[in-house]
């Protein structure tokens, strides 16, 4: 029996990106996963909880829960929304220890894309083609979730090479609503980001979290920013790559 | 504190002066970046530098969990020592206290060594309305005098300044035409000015770092020599201090002095580290025949037992600002108070009131990289979160903000209200989609001059459920 993944897209891939949906489906399928879609899912709750909104994100933390905890994994294409579930839900429902208890025992189940093809231990190989691409570690990714190995890990393994930015963790001024609460210095911080992107040489940035990659597709020119989960897809593509596990 | 509110248009205009500026830029981000590496290769000089600054958050919290005492037990060793011990409530008492020392002693001129105390207190102010001229004697802290700003930086207050500006500043008050290129040629002709006004001065007033309870000891750390002479050649010595620097003993003193510096500039120690336990003796060259210490609390008391407690265990190193995305584009003025940055951020709020500094919560993208970086590890994104979550509380937002996110949650709490609204807006968008992006005009485009995304044409939902996934 394959073991089966929950898939937990985001709001922000569902509505404007699915297509990194579709690679995550994609590249978990030839990695021998079943994956299931829970068609109830929205959001996690995360901009209302940066935001302030505590009420409005609690409502929809129980509601993520309730539709995530029946699965035995629970995989994300975000590394901010995956903070959200493994760190935040607990904190956010310290008030309603029924609540907090199912929390915790989601949070210890809820993986974003990398970290869980590195805890499963699976061995990636792929032909991934081209000049060097360069990582932008997402902040609540990297330091909150420590995730720093993981995705370069993954994508060395399918075939990048990886040329660093000189502060590869430095905030690409997404921050949520901060962007367009305050989109002078949101916009002067990604051009910061994408000036630093291209110091590298590179002409593809690859970011394992939505909020990230529109923030700075909507300011790169003549470079192309890609999720995690479509680099890896495509570099798996090819008949019998990317399934020794 | 300032007037008007600090409101987000009032931050996002500030900041814009400071990002269309491109001296400033390059100089914020030159200093910064040196502080950043220096404070790197600091740290790592130590046998272990997470451990050092895991004990000594311990040794922060378990100092402010008694508080009183240790306060208490400072006064006592200081006024042992032959200091007298002030209380100030607040900065106009603060501020008061000063000035009556001052005008007891008929003082004219105040030399001050580099305090963000004062400068929280605006000391200057209330000196120079009492017809007493206050004389700043650190570098940074002149320069902006002379140039009538408020800091932009916790241990940097002149980083915004070129060496150009400099030189126009000095070159007006010597009435001498000195050159920009030849750094120490100003630095010589503001020691030569700085030295008539330690001689003239009647009265020194400083900050303090660390206030050591067992001695009753005022530890003052500066980098130019300039605080000696504050606190050494006039007559009276005044040091207004935070309730919150305190230690209870040298060997807490040693870890602080031992993180401080090397936070902050990325020294092992600063050039001169001063140790004041009261006047001085008989028989003593120099020193000051009286030494005040004014502890200044400010707001801070009322932070302990909240939420909010952590952020009394800051030391004033700046780190979280050198490391600060958001700061090190829009510069220290655009705080509008004289803590600005990732700290000035969460204290100037809970200092002197949210609704003074609505803004401040909400200019930080949560990136967690001032947490990485202090020596304390104060968690200031959860204290900006909390900020953030108070100011939807007392309803201190735009009421069509809270209109906008009452209305997405409720549309994301039911998938298919979800899925109506997204068919709707697919609809809507159609004029204005092209590719993936929004091609709205400029001037309704939140993203001012950033390109929105559009929404894609099916949604992962509705490829699902067309089984096309």
């Amino acid at each position: 029996m394959p073991k089966t993944v929950a898939l937990f897209v985001t709001c922000m891939v569902d509505q404007i990106m699915p297509e990194v949906g579709v690679a995550a489906t994609h590249l978990l399928r030839r990695l021998g996963y079943e994956v299931a879609f829970p068609e109830a899912q929205t959001c996690c709750g995360q901009p209302f909880y940066n935001s302030g909104f505590r009420k409005e994100a609690a409502n929809l933390a129980r509601r993520a829960i309730e539709i995530l905890e029946p699965y035995e994994a629970v995989v994300l294409p975000g590394g901010s929304c995956a903070a959200m579930i493994r760190l935040e839900y607990a904190h956010l429902l310290a008030d309603e220890p029924d609540w907090q208890r199912r929390a915790e025992k989601l949070a210890v189940k809820t993986f974003e894309l990398s970290q869980f093809l590195a805890r499963e231990g699976v061995e990636l190989r792929g032909q991934a083609a081209g000049s060097p691409i360069t990582y932008h570690d997402s902040c609540h990714m990297c330091r909150m979730l420590g995730l720093k190995e993981e995705p370069r890990q993954a994508l060395t393994a399918v075939g990048y090479t990886i040329a660093e930015m000189a502060e590869p963790d430095r905030c690409c001024g997404f921050g949520g609503l901060f962007s367009i609460r305050m989109p002078e210095v949101s916009n002067a911080m990604t051009a910061d980001k994408l000036r630093q992107a291209q110091e590298t040489g590179a002409t593809t940035i690859v970011t394992s979290d939505p909020g990230c990659l529109m923030q700075m597709r909507g300011l790169a020119e003549g470079v192309e920013v890609k999720h995690l989960a479509v680099a890896l897809e495509e570099a798996t593509r090819r008949q019998g790559e990317g399934v020794t596990r | 504190m300032i007037g008007r509110p600090v409101t987000v248009e009032k931050f996002r205009d500030a900041a814009f002066v400071a990002i269309e500026d491109a001296r400033l830029q390059s100089s914020l981000e030159g200093a910064t970046g040196r502080f950043r590496s220096a404070r790197e290769a600091a740290l790592a000089e130590l046998p272990d530098s997470d451990a050092l600054r895991d004990h000594f958050k311990q040794l922060r919290e378990a100092t402010l969990a008694q508080l009183a005492r240790h306060l208490e037990t400072f006064e006592a060793n200081a006024v042992k020592a032959g200091a007298q011990v002030h209380w100030a409530g607040d900065a106009q008492e603060a501020s008061r206290i000063v000035l009556d020392i001052a005008r007891s002693r008929g003082v004219e001129i105040v030399t001050k060594s580099k305090s963000m105390a004062t400068e929280e207190i605006r000391l200057n102010e209330a000196l120079a309305e009492a017809g007493i001229t206050p004389v700043e004697t650190d570098l940074g802290e002149w320069i902006i005098q002379l140039a009538q700003e408020p800091p932009s930086h916790i241990i940097a207050p002149a980083i915004h300044k070129t060496k150009e500006q400099v030189a126009d500043l000095f070159s007006r008050e010597s009435g001498k035409s000195l050159p920009a290129a030849d750094i120490p040629q100003l630095t010589a002709e503001a020691r030569r000015m700085l030295r008539e006004k330690f001689l003239a001065a009647g009265m020194g007033v400083s900050g303090g770092n660390v206030l050591v309870a067992e001695t009753g000891s005022v530890v003052l750390v500066t980098n130019e020599g300039n605080g000696r002479m504050v606190t050494s050649a006039p007559p009276v010595h005044v040091a207004v201090v935070g309730i919150e620097k305190i230690v209870p003993d040298w060997r807490g003193a040693a870890v602080w002095l031992s993180l401080l510096a090397r936070s902050a500039t990325g020294q092992p120690m600063s050039i001169y580290t001063s140790v004041i336990t009261g006047p001085a003796r008989a028989g003593d060259p120099d020193g000051p025949e009286e030494v005040h210490i004014v502890l200044l609390d400010n707001g801070r008391s009322r932070l302990v037992g909240t939420e909010y407690e952590e952020v009394l265990q800051c030391i004033r190193c700046g780190a979280c600002l050198n490391i600060c995305p958001v700061y090190r584009e829009a510069g220290g003025h655009a705080y509008g108070s004289p803590y600005s940055g990732p700290i000035g951020a969460v204290i100037s709020p809970l200092l002197f009131g949210l609704e003074n500094y609505p803004a401040l919560p909400q200019a930080s993208t949560l990136c967690g990289a001032c947490l990485d970086v202090c020596p304390a590890r104060i968690d200031l994104p959860r204290m900006l979160l909390a900020l953030r979550a108070e100011e939807v509380e007392r309803r201190l937002l735009p009421w069509h903000e809270r209109l906008a996110e009452e209305t997405a949650a409720a549309t994301l709490a039911r998938k298919r209200v979800m899925g109506l609204s997204g068919k709707a807006l697919r609809v809507l968008q159609r004029p204005f989609a092209k590719g993936n992006h929004l091609h709205l005009p400029e001037r309704i485009n939140p993203g001012n001059g950033r390109k929105l995304p559009a929404l894609a044409k099916k949604s992962f939902h509705q490829l699902w459920e067309d089984g096309e996934v």
